[in-house]
């Protein structure tokens, strides 16, 4: 008697939540079917009057957390900033994460989660160019929007991506040039990672010091990704003696190569090195006593002087704690959303067709490395950098170059 | 004349590189070599053993720095003591709940390991955040010694250099001249037997095991000073210490410090006239040339099977 009259009050409850739960969710879709018809919004995005969605998509885990952490950071605080100032077309952005694992299918199939799906309004994303390649297709098929923003080799340009970092030229010929004049340097040795960031970007850099500044290539040399043992390289480069070694290491691979030059006794006193893959994020790890004195080329660094930086930097320390540091990736991943936000508002739709319309000629003259423009290409309008290291882990600012046009087709360097 | 001291100067230092490189497989392979070799368990998480030592060194770095900054120039041997008995700890215990239960499935402790090597990943990068960090090591490791004008040897190399040769030394002396040596290679060579003597086999396995990553933890302390410190930092090593343990013959150290010697010079050499990734495409390529004819690696113990 006792169980048959508890069984089904037990139930009942049960049975009438669920009841509840499916007409709920039939209220919320009758409720998005009504928001379609909101006029910011035309394509059916995953837009509310009170809200937008975006996507976030980076390796919170895997090898390239190391790297993408950062850029997942920015992009947070940039998006808890403008929801704080009132959002975009007063709605507030919603972020919905996934995590490429640091496997590139991985990535492809997330992106397709986002876009089909969750159907989010836009994406900030990637790192690797190898996760941006195996994201590209789903982007151009489900007319997405990505910003991406680690500075890369070039040679792409899509509807359907902003690129907030640098292309190679940009990072590549005014450095070249500068070290030329400064330092009278003739001889180079290029040194790299072997993909094809590095293979790339060595191509571009050898015709410039060829054909542009009239010097030698003395030596070029790629080692596997992860290669910790770098003795044989550091002789043959005392036996060579570049005016410059134009190094691009990433990876684990970064830190065993600048310990074992500075053990090896080839310091910023014997030997002047100009990098292109050494940011604040990097020297965490390799320590900048071993690297003190030598250059890289960046568009950001985080100790740039103007009031922009200060407020980034301190916001930023604020909400992941004081001894965060800021590279340069993490400041272009830090534009993306502010990026977006001056689209939309100038398109006055989250449409991806109108937002990529009215991308080109937006400006972003509160961007903490100073200026930007997002040119036709859908590259930007940057400056270059060169810093030098210090033992504290931070750069020197000792140039600055004009604002340089964004060519990542680059006739002549290929 | 000029030319020609140089370039003694720089066959010098290529050969002390050789040397050197020889050093940090020996050293890396070792913990392997004696978990691999001598008990036939396939540890694909070696490389997360030497992410402890490092780790660990790490920790004892930034203590150091804040509490007793006097300690600067020594903590090191304290970090490479420290290492040893924490990668051993967790070695003990690893072997305790998951390898003790797979002796009779070789096979699977591949999977069971490699599985594990993810987990420590994540926690080492959910612990101690994704970048990477940088464990200061002593000023006096740092640098090169003049022995002339053109000739500079990296400090760090002479020490890996010294801590391999003892650590071999030790693990030489332990595995053929004492008692638990004894037990270890009658366990190995069979194991039924053994136990029919009265050798408590199974304290034998834990206590090799987690001797084996005791050493890996040294490795990874001494490491520290030539490579990068963070989640992922002993997958570099992993692939190197396996081809140097197989090619070495699995079950004899001669075989490891032999095949780790070759391995070092083709690769040092090669590199030196080639750019590093056809280097290693060569070594490789040797290596494989030479398992095609000899399967069980260069020195193999002659046991009837």
């Amino acid at each position: 008697m006792d169980s048959r009259l508890t069984g089904p009050t037990r139930f009942f409850p049960r049975r009438l939540a669920l009841g509840a739960a499916a007409l709920s969710l039939i209220a919320a879709s009758v409720f998005s079917q009504m928001t379609l018809a909101d006029d910011a919004n035309t394509t059916g995005l995953a837009v509310t009057p009170t809200e937008v969605t975006v996507g976030q998509l980076h390796s919170a885990t895997g090898t390239m957390a190391i790297s993408e952490t950062g850029s997942i950071q920015a992009e947070r605080l940039a998006i808890d900033q403008i929801n704080a100032s009132g959002g975009i077309l007063g709605r507030q952005i919603k972020i919905i994460q996934e995590d490429g694992a640091s496997d590139w299918p991985t990535f492809a199939e997330k992106a397709r989660k986002l876009l089909v799906n969750d159907k989010v309004a836009t994406v900030f994303g990637c790192w690797t160019s190898a996760s941006r390649k195996a994201v590209l297709p789903v982007f151009e098929k489900e007319n997405g929007l990505l910003y991406y923003p680690t500075f890369y080799e070039g040679l792409e340009q899509s509807k359907n991506v902003i690129y907030t970092g640098q292309e190679a030229t940009q990072q590549i010929l005014a450095s070249l040039d500068w070290i030329a004049k400064t330092k009278g340097a003739k001889t180079f040795y290029l040194i790299g990672s072997d993909y094809i960031w590095p293979r790339t970007s060595m191509k571009i850099a050898r015709k410039h010091i060829e054909n542009v500044l009239h010097g030698t290539v003395v030596g070029e040399d790629y080692y596997p990704l992860g290669n910790t043992q770098f003795g044989s390289l550091i002789n043959k480069v005392k036996l060579k003696k570049p005016d410059v070694v134009f190094a691009a290491v990433v990876g684990g691979s970064n830190v065993a190569f600048y310990k074992q030059l500075k053990a090896a006794g080839v310091d910023s006193t014997k030997q002047t090195l100009l990098t292109l893959s050494v940011t604040e994020d990097e020297l965490l790890g390799i320590g900048g006593e071993n690297m003190k004195g030598f250059y890289a080329s960046m568009k950001y660094f985080q100790s740039l002087d103007n009031p922009n930086n200060k407020a980034f930097v301190e916001a930023f320390k604020a909400k992941y704690g004081k001894d965060s540091v800021m590279g340069d990736v993490t400041q272009a991943a830090y534009l993306g959303p502010w990026l977006w936000k001056a689209a939309v508002e100038k398109a006055g739709s989250f449409d991806v067709d109108k937002v990529v319309a009215a991308s080109p000629g937006i400006e972003l003259k509160t961007a903490p490395e100073g200026y930007v423009k997002i040119h036709e290409n859908h590259h930007l309008w940057s400056k270059t950098r060169i810093g030098e290291v210090q033992a504290d882990g931070q750069f020197k600012v000792v140039y600055e170059s004009d604002l340089i046009e964004p060519n990542p087709f680059p006739k002549g360097y290929q | 004349m000029e030319w020609l001291s140089e370039f003694g100067a720089i066959a010098a230092m290529q050969g002390f590189n050789g040397l050197s490189v020889f050093c940090v497989l020996l050293l890396m392979a070792l913990g392997l070599a004696i978990i691999f070799g001598q008990m036939g368990v396939i540890n694909m998480a070696h490389g997360e053993f030497l992410t402890i030592g490092a780790y660990t060194t790490y920790l004892l770095s930034s203590l150091v720095q804040t509490w007793c900054p006097w300690m600067q120039p020594y903590y090191f041997f304290f970090a490479i003591a420290l290492s040893f008995v924490v990668a051993g700890a967790v070695g003990w215990v690893v072997e305790w709940v998951m390898i003790s239960r797979l002796y009779h499935r070789p096979l699977d402790t591949l999977l069971a390991t490699w599985g594990l090597s993810l987990v420590m990943q994540q926690a080492f990068r959910s612990i101690f955040g994704a970048r990477e960090v940088s464990a200061n090591p002593p000023e006096w490791l740092m640098g090169a010694v003049n022995l002339t004008d053109a000739i500079e040897i990296p400090r760090n190399g002479l020490f890996v250099m010294g801590l391999t040769v003892l650590m071999t030394g030790g693990i030489f002396l332990m595995l053929y001249r004492t008692r638990w040596g004894l037990h270890v290679r009658a366990t190995v060579q069979n194991r039924i037997m053994s136990r029919a003597v009265g050798i408590n086999t199974r304290k034998v396995d834990r206590m090799t095991f987690a001797l084996g990553c005791g050493v890996a933890g040294v490795a990874g302390a001494a490491f520290t000073t030539i490579g990068s410190t963070g989640p992922t930092a002993g997958s570099l090593y992993i692939v190197d210490t396996f081809l140097v343990v197989v090619f070495g013959g699995a079950a004899s150290l001669f075989g490891t410090i032999a095949s780790a010697f070759a391995i070092a010079q083709t690769q040092s050499l090669s590199e030196f006239f080639m750019s590093g990734s056809m280097a290693k495409v060569l070594t490789l390529s040797i290596v494989i040339l030479i398992l095609l004819m000899r399967p069980q690696g260069l020195f193999s113990s002659k046991v009837r099977k």
